[in-house]
Order: structure tokens, then sequence, then C-alpha cells
């Protein structure tokens, strides 16, 4: 045998074991499957399955356990069919069929296996590759890549191609992506998904033929808050993250399954280290939290772990300078304060990006110590008795069940991106209608903006607004409360207005409840659902002589009061502290995040903290032994285990537990006061890119931020 | 030269000339379309920018230059509006962008030849859609410019049929007689020399297809000149040029029947002829009326 031949019996092989064997494992599974009347029997490669009316053959096959080739399908964009790489035969069909946009027929006898097939692909392959550069080696998509994966299976070892091939132009899309545009197959992910999900028309494919490309025709950056997908989605290297370029291959990468806390949806991460340092974060799939999206911020913030961190203790001395000094020395010193300081002027200040773990054993320590002051950053008067009150109740999948959403105080889009997509849904899908008091923004789909007063939602929430009617005519209506209202001075009075209207309005009825609050950071709910908030004792008659700021940045502090900062950037929070004791950001300790619907999900270490730094809840248990108040936890698992104990959710991770409405009973014994009319309903991010102390240091969000302004100017 | 090393020095200059326009991204694609196929011809250096501004379907991203740029606006002549509203008047309020084309051709027509992209924009603020969704059709159409344009557009069919009946032989004698090379406009702006594939007239080949953009709206056409020889096609021109109205169609024949007269279906056709309209119509009314009879019969 000649060594092609040799080379095409193994092709042959490798891809009978990886397309056809599969059918094998699943085939008892489906077997199983009794004839239902919305179903339709096929045939994949021999064996019988029943899928649901209307599906596709790529469906049908997904079903019976094999793979089909594909670029342009993509399961949660619309159906373009414009790749022809998922070819399969069908009997009774003269040609190969487009598997991906082609509706099963009872009885179809579906075949991937055979000579017909493989020459198909093997055709669009070629002739996908007559344009490509393949210049894999220098390619930042290599390891990864859909194109080079197949050509691997269905690509020839030579070209017939004696043409030159062409060239195309990369295109300018801002900060974040990367573009080598002759790379590009034309498979259109990249379009549909900035149209039909991210909802920026500004992507599209210009020209035709040997001459089309896909870009933007004029120059103009990628307006989304989800750019960053598209680096996702694209099959090939047109598409790849600027910031990742050239830093890393990946197959060099360790992947750890982790929690974004850069806003309140949880999105599920994976962190990319390569030893000691974050390489990239790219989402994991989780339909019921963020699909398969996350934030240009979630994705592209990493940069500022290895920036202006806080990498060993530090202490102020006479000079008024921060200097450096050992864990010992630091530990003890602020002991000695704490065991000086009268309880009641002792303050405890949780910050946006703590896990839950460390903020229990700050909660527990300061109980011990005799002090309840404790309060999550910028919300100090949140109540926490119910969990109805302060959560995102119709939960996130629920968004796509609105047909009438009022949005409060809240921009969706700059605050939870990856919900807008959902809304986005629900509006465009699902015909629902948003209407906004609160900032008049572009929300990528069309709202009515009613106004920005509290006069407005006053209006709503007496009954005497004429978007009242709509709401009671709605099946499911849904308020979301940006969380900026919840740090309102008078966020009690409108949140007790609010409830009301949601019982009178009918947005919590039977077993929909429509009352939802938007967190926009990772550790709030967590800090609600543990109680970190003032104690029935707590008052503010004795002013603080010290406090405690676990990354909280920005807390009340009296001129004289002795501050410790126990966090890991070095920014607003850090430069007002006397103590600094160095904490680990969220890709270095294993702990436990709450999401906005209450959804309780552990994020992994990824890798340790930088220099002296430890994890947070280790140095609290420390401090307390110093402190001879010692905590009852010397593992993660028991200090898991006292959360569970506070909160019974946290044993039951990733799910979210239905809660309790009270039917206005939450904020009924505030007093009538009147709402505080001089300040207008805002959204809590004001720049989408710098909201904590991760992204306002991360120099990715700053150009980001620039190219923004310069968009906008 | 043995084959191999003339090959080697063919692709060397190639390369050459490919690195040297890869400075200026905006030609470069056109630029290596064309050094591929005449790598040593110095001038396909030179002109490629000029070129590839006349071609039109040359670049297919949008540059801002002083007479074309994201600053200016633009709208359809009062004059022209109520042919704007006809056009739109002709789609469902939901499928306005059905009227893109129709809009954007109007749109040339009163632009003198060609479409900037403020009268995209405009025309995708019309149809309510993102301008994205009009630079792409725009730049898929060849029959849309986006260069300026001569006042008359002479475009050559290049399609086999009218290249088998001498289309090169025209192109090369306009190209004589305008004194400039496919894709360019003259120096005086009369005429640009294009090239368009099939026009579906390779009954008459060869053929030009004239856009005469001198008029306005009101005035435009769009003709065919047909059954063309090198001189009767300059003869055109120059007619043309003198704002003469030269013949339209086939230049020596009537439609399209033979030169030599009707070879066949000569005389009249013998029948039989389409069905009885009326008879059949008396049949289906009275079986209806049997019908309606039976039915109230069997009522009772
Ligand atoms: S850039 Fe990537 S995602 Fe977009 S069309 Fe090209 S190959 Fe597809
Ligand atoms: S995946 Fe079916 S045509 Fe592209
Ligand atoms: S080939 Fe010229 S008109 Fe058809």
């Amino acid at each position: 045998m000649t060594r092609l031949a040799v080379a095409r019996k193994a092709s042959r092989e490798a891809y009978k074991t990886l397309f056809g064997a599969r059918a094998g494992a699943m085939r008892a599974m489906s077997a199983e499957a009794a004839p239902n009347p919305d179903t339709v029997p096929v045939t994949v490669n021999g064996q019988e399955v029943h899928v649901p009316k209307g599906v596709t053959v790529l469906y049908a096959c997904e079903q019976a356990g094999v793979d089909v080739p594909r670029f342009c399908y993509h399961h949660k964009l619309s159906i373009a069919g414009n790749c022809r790489m998922c070819l399969v035969e069908v009997e009774k069909s003269p040609k190969p069929v487009a598997s991906c946009a082609m509706p099963v027929m009872p009885g179809m006898n579906i075949k991937t296996t055979t000579d017909l097939v493989k020459k198909a692909r093997e055709g669009v392959m070629e002739f996908l590759l007559i344009n490509h550069p393949l210049d894999c080696p220098i390619c930042d998509q290599g390891g990864e890549c859909e194109l080079q994966d197949q050509s691997y299976i269905f690509g020839s070892d030579r070209s017939r191609f004696t043409e030159y091939k062409r060239a195309v132009e990369d295109k300018e899309l801002g900060p974040l992506v990367k573009t080598v545009m002759t790379r590009c197959i034309h498979c259109t992910r990249c379009v549909r998904f900035s149209t039909e999900i991210a909802g920026v028309q500004d992507m599209g494919i210009t020209g035709r033929g040997n001459q089309a490309e896909v870009g933007t025709y004029i120059s103009k950056l990628l307006a989304s808050e989800l750019s960053g997908n598209v680096i996702d989605l694209c099959p090939v290297g047109a598409l790849t993250s600027k910031p990742f370029a050239f830093t890393a291959r990946s197959w060099e990468l360790e992947g750890t399954p982790s929690i974004d806390v850069t806003d309140g949806l949880g999105s599920n991460i994976r962190v990319d280290t390569r030893g000691n340092e974050v390489m990239r974060i790219v989402p994991r799939a989780n339909e019921e939290v963020n699909e398969e999206w996350i934030s240009d911020k979630a994705r592209f913030s990493y940069d500022a772990l290895k920036r202006q961190r806080l990498d060993r203790p530090m202490v102020r001395g006479s000079d008024g300078k921060l200097q450096e000094t050992s864990w010992e020395f630091a530990l003890d010193y602020v002991a000695e304060k704490l065991k000086a300081t009268e309880p009641d002027a002792i303050r405890a200040v949780a910050g946006k990006l703590c896990d839950a773990e460390s903020m229990i054993s700050l909660k527990d320590m300061m109980n011990k110590l005799g002090a309840s002051h404790t309060t999550p950053e910028g919300m100090a008067n949140v109540s926490a008795d119910v969990r109805s009150s302060y959560l995102f109740n119709s939960n996130l999948v629920g968004v796509e069940d609105a047909d009438y959403v009022l949005l409060i105080g809240t921009n969706p889009r700059t605050e939870a991106p990856v919900l807008n997509v959902r809304l986005r849904r629900a509006v465009i899908a699902g015909g629902a209608t948003v209407t906004s008091v609160g900032p008049n923004a572009d929300l990528s789909y069309p709202s009515t903006h009613l106004g920005d007063t509290t006069a407005t939602l006053e209006e709503i929430t007496s009954g005497k607004h004429a978007v009242c009617e709509a709401i009671k005519a709605a099946n499911n209506p849904m308020v979301i409360v940006g969380s900026e209202l919840l740090r309102r001075a008078d966020s009690k009075i409108l949140l007790k207005k609010i409830h009301a209207m949601c019982d009178e309005l009918g947005v919590v009825k039977g077993d929909w409840n429509g009352f939802n609050v938007l967190h926009d950071a990772g550790g709030t709910v967590g800090a609600l659902d543990i109680g970190f908030v003032p104690g029935t004792s707590a008052s503010n008659d004795v002013p603080a002589k010290l406090v405690y700021s676990l990354g909280a940045e920005e807390f009340d502090a009296p001129a004289g009061a002795f501050i410790v900062y126990q966090g890991h950037h070095g920014a607003q929070g850090a430069s007002k502290a006397d103590v600094i004791l160095p904490g680990a950001a969220y890709t270095e300790k294993t702990g436990t995040y709450v999401n906005t619907e209450g959804r309780a999900q552990v994020a992994v270490a990824s890798m340790g903290p930088v220099g002296q730094a430890k994890e947070d809840w280790r140095i609290l248990r420390a401090l307390s032994e110093f402190a001879g108040v010692p905590l009852p936890y010397n593992t993660h698992e028991q200090v898991h285990r006292r959360l569970a104990e506070v909160a019974p959710h946290f044993a039951k991770l990733n799910e979210v537990e239905a809660t309790l409405w009270m039917n206005g009973a939450t904020y009924a014994h505030e007093k009538a006061r009147k709402a505080d009319a001089s300040i207008p309903f805002k959204s809590s991010v004001e720049n989408f890119f710098m909201t904590d102390v991760i992204s306002k240091t991360s120099a990715t969000m700053a150009k980001c931020t620039e190219a923004r302004n310069e968009m906008n100017a | 030269m043995p084959r191999a090393r003339a090959l080697a020095r063919a692709l060397a200059r190639a390369v050459d000339a490919t690195a040297r326009v890869a400075l200026d991204g905006a030609s470069m694609r056109a630029t290596c379309a064309r050094t591929m196929t005449k790598p040593n011809d110095a001038r396909a250096v030179a002109t490629a920018r000029t070129r590839a501004r006349a071609y039109s379907v040359g670049q297919m991203v949008h540059r801002d230059v002083p007479e074309d740029n994201s600053t200016m606006t633009w709208t359809f002549e009062a004059s022209v509006r109520p042919k704007v509203d006809a056009i739109l008047r002709r789609y469902p309020s939901n499928y306005k962008r059905s009227a893109m084309i129709p809009l954007l051709d109007l749109a040339q027509q009163q632009n003198k030849g060609h479409l900037t992209l403020a009268m995209m924009n405009h025309i995708a603020d019309v149809l309510e859609v993102a301008p994205i969704r009009v630079y792409e059709v725009a730049t898929f159409y060849s029959m849309f410019n986006r260069q300026k344009m001569g006042k008359l557009h002479v475009m050559v069919c290049g399609t086999t049929p009218c290249m088998l009946r001498g289309s090169r032989e025209i192109e090369k004698a306009l190209e004589e007689w305008m004194g400039v090379k496919k894709f360019e406009t003259t120096a005086c702006g009369t005429f640009t020399l294009g090239e368009m594939e099939c026009m579906g007239c390779c009954v008459n080949a060869p053929m030009i297809a004239v856009a005469d953009y001198r008029n306005g709206v009101e005035g435009y056409s769009y003709n065919y000149y047909e059954d063309l020889t090198p001189q009767t096609a300059v003869k055109v021109c120059e007619a043309l040029k003198a704002g003469k109205s030269p013949r339209v169609g086939s230049q020596i024949r009537d439609k399209a029947e033979p030169i030599k007269g009707l070879t066949t279906l000569t005389g009249d056709p013998s029948g039989p002829f389409s069905r009885d309209l009326d008879q059949i119509k008396a049949d289906v009314d009275a079986a209806a009326a049997a019908a309606a009879a039976a039915a109230a019969a069997e009522k009772k």
C-alpha cells in the first residue's frame, strides 16, 4: 500500500470510531422511549430513535448519539445553513442534505457513516480550506479550533488548489476582540450573535462570493457588553481575545470551575490558569443562570488580578506611612485593638465581592466579641429578615415567561448584561412589554421610559398611573428593582410601597412571584442570607472607633477611628487603613457565592493567593484565636457546614429554594414617611466596565472605558 | 529559462508586489488579485488603487473620505419623494425592508450613479432597519456603485455567449476610443467603462448596457444595445456623447428573429385551440344548479 493509501485508511478508521461508535452506547437508552404522538420515529445509522416533531435531522443524530460536524449551526442562534459541513445522507433524497436545516420526517432513514457522507464532508472541507490561511502555528485558536479538529478528520493532507489565496483586511472591533479576517469561514455565527442575542446590529456580511467579508462596513467597535462571546462562538481563529493574544496555548492551561462575581448573576465561569497565573476566563454553560454567555467584565477584568495586589500585611507607622510587617504582628495588633474597643463602637463592613465563608467568619467573630454592627457595603438599611424581599424571586429563567416588565431604578443592560439577553428574548420572541422608572437607557430592545422620579413611582404604586391597568391585565407581570434603590436612604419606604403594589396589581399571585431585586455584585446576597446586617442591639449612638472592612471600599469611618482593611486590591478602601491584612481574590479561594435569585454556588480556587496573602476565612479564624474568641471551625468543610446551619440553602448548592412571600408584611411596620423626591432613580452602574475593585484596577477595562467614551463623544 | 526558475522569479515578484501594497490596506486585496494574474506588469501596482475605486465591487469596507463620510447627511429630493412613497406603498408596513433595493436604485439615480454612506444611512432610516443591513445589500449587488461614476456607465457583457461573439473586441475598441481601461472613468467624467455578467440578451450577443445618469431620476435610462461590432459599439457611444438617442436594442434586426428571416413557425397554427371556456362555464353552472336542487329536495 502506498503511504497515501495507508493514511486514507487510518483516517477512515478514525472517522468511524469518532462518528459512528457512540451510537452503540446510546442505543439502550433511546430504545426505552415509548412511542408518543408528538414524536416521530427516524432511523440514524440503523438505530431507531423517537424525536419530537419538527426538530432537525441534526437534532435526531444527536439524540442517537451520533456526532455531526458543523460550523455555522449553533443551538442558541438561528439556523443559517450556509457552511454545508453537516451534510448527511437521507435515504431517497437524491443529494446529501444539510442536517442542521432539514426538519425530520417520520420514518426518515439517516446515514452518517456512508462513503457519500464522507466524500461530501471532505469536499466541503476542501473548499473551506481554499481561502483559509492555514496559519495554525501562529493562531491563538490552535488547539481548540473547530476547523482544525474537523480538518484533522475530513481534510486532505495536501491541497489541490494552485491559485492564490485571498486576503481580507482585519477589522477593528475594539480593545477586546482581535480579528484576523483572512481566517474567517463566513459561518455568520458572530453576525447572528450580535444581531439576535446582543441586540446590536453592527455586524454583517458585505460583498459577495469571493469578495464577501464579515465586518461592520464602517469602522465601529462592537458596542455590546457581551462582545467577548463572539470569541467563543467563532469556530476558527478569526475572532480571538485581544488581551489573551499570544500569551498561552490552550493545551497549557488548566481550567477550574468558578463563579463570576462582577455582577449579581453568579455566571458560571472557567478560570484558565497556567502555573500561578490566570490566563483567561471563559463561560461554562448553565442553562438556568448564564446560558452560555458571560459579560465582557467577567471575561476580561482578570488582568487586574496581577495589578495593585496586597500581597503582604502592613501597618501604618508613626510617620503615617504603611509599612510591611509580619502576619503575627499584624494579627496581634488588630486583636489587641479589637479587645480594647468597646463592642458597640466596632463596625464590620463586608465588600461586594466577598464569599459567604469569610463573611460568616467575620460575623461569628464579631458576635463573639459582643459586636453586632455588621453591614454589607452600601446597604446599611436593607432588611434581611425575609428572603423574598431581596431576591430575584421569579428566577432568571422566569424572565422569559414574563409578559410585562417594570424596571425600577435599574438598567439591566449594564447591571447584568446576561440577564438582559433573557429580557430581550422575552420582548422580541415573547412580545413582552418593558417599561422603566429610572435611567432612560438603550436596552437593546424597545422599552418605554416612564420617568425617573419618586413621583412617577408613587403614581404607579398608588394605582393612578396608566400602566397599572396593563400590569393588572398581564399574566406574568414582573417588577425588577435595581440595587441602587436598596442603597437609598429611603429604600424601606419605597420598598414598602412596591411590595404593596405587587400584591395589588397581581405581580405576586398563585405560584408566580414577579417581585425581583437585581443585585449588582457577587457577594451581596450571601451577606444578606447569613444576616450580615446590623443586629437588633446595634445602634449608631456610639460613634465608630474601629472599622473592620472585609474588602469594602466605601464605608463610613469617623476621623480617628482605627481601620482594618482585609482584601486583595490596594485601592480606596486600603488607602484609609491602619492595618492591611492581605486576602485572596475570588479566583484564589474556594468560596460560596449566592446569586441574585438565591442560588448558592461554589467557586473553586484555581490558584493560591499571591505573596503572603491568605484565604480570607483563614485570616479571620487566626485573628479570632489572637483575639481570644476562637471560631469553632478549622476546615473549609466545617465553615460550609456552619453556613448551612445559619441558612439551610447553603447545603443545597446550585439550586434555588422557593421563597415565602409575606404579602406586604415585610415592610408593613415602616412608618409612612415620604420618599426623598429630590433624588432621581438611577442605575447602580454608571460605567459598565468599572464597578468593583477588580474591574477598576483592570487595564483592559480602562481601555474599554476609553474606547466607549471616544465612541460616544 | 528553465520553467522552475521562471516560476520562482514570478513568485518572488508577486510576493514583493504584495508586500509593497500590503502597507496600504485599502487596496491590498484588489492589488493582490491583479498581481496574481500579471505579476510582471509594473502598472498593475500603480493603477491598482484607481481601479479598485472605479470598480463598483471594489472595496467591501467603507473609509471616511472628505466627499463621503459618516458626518454627512442626505435625503431624497422633494421631486423624488412621491416615487419613494409609491415604492413604500407596495409593501406591508412590517415588511418595509422589501423596498430596500428599489430605494437604493432610486437614490443612485438621483446621485448621478453612485451611493454614499449618507445615502445608505438615510435609506436605513426610511426603512427602519440597522444601517448594516443596507450596507450588506448595497455591497452585494454589483449594480450599486459606491464610487463616483461617469455620467454614462457603459457595461460590456463579459459572459460566455457574448464573449464567443466578440465582446472582448468590443471592450478593446471602447477602451481605445475612451482612452481608459476597464473599470476606469474618462478624464472628462463622461464615461465609465464597466463590465457586467450576462444580461439575458445572449440571443443578440454581443451587447452592452448603458446607464444614463445625465438627467437625474426623471430622465434616467438604462438601455441595451445589441448585435454590436466594435465599430457600432463606438458609434453608439459617440451618439450618446453627442446627446443623441441611438437605436435601442438590436442594431441590425427587429427583435431577435434569425438574421436570414424566419425558419420555422412560418404558417398559421392548425389548432386545436384553447378550450371553449364559455361552454365549460355553462357546464359548471348547470352542475351547481342541479346539486342545489338535489340538496333542496333532500331537505324537504
Ligand atoms: S468571524 Fe468567525 S464567527 Fe464570524 S463569520 Fe467568520 S468564522 Fe464565523
Ligand atoms: S451546520 Fe449545517 S450548514 Fe452549517
Ligand atoms: S452573455 Fe451577454 S447577455 Fe448573456
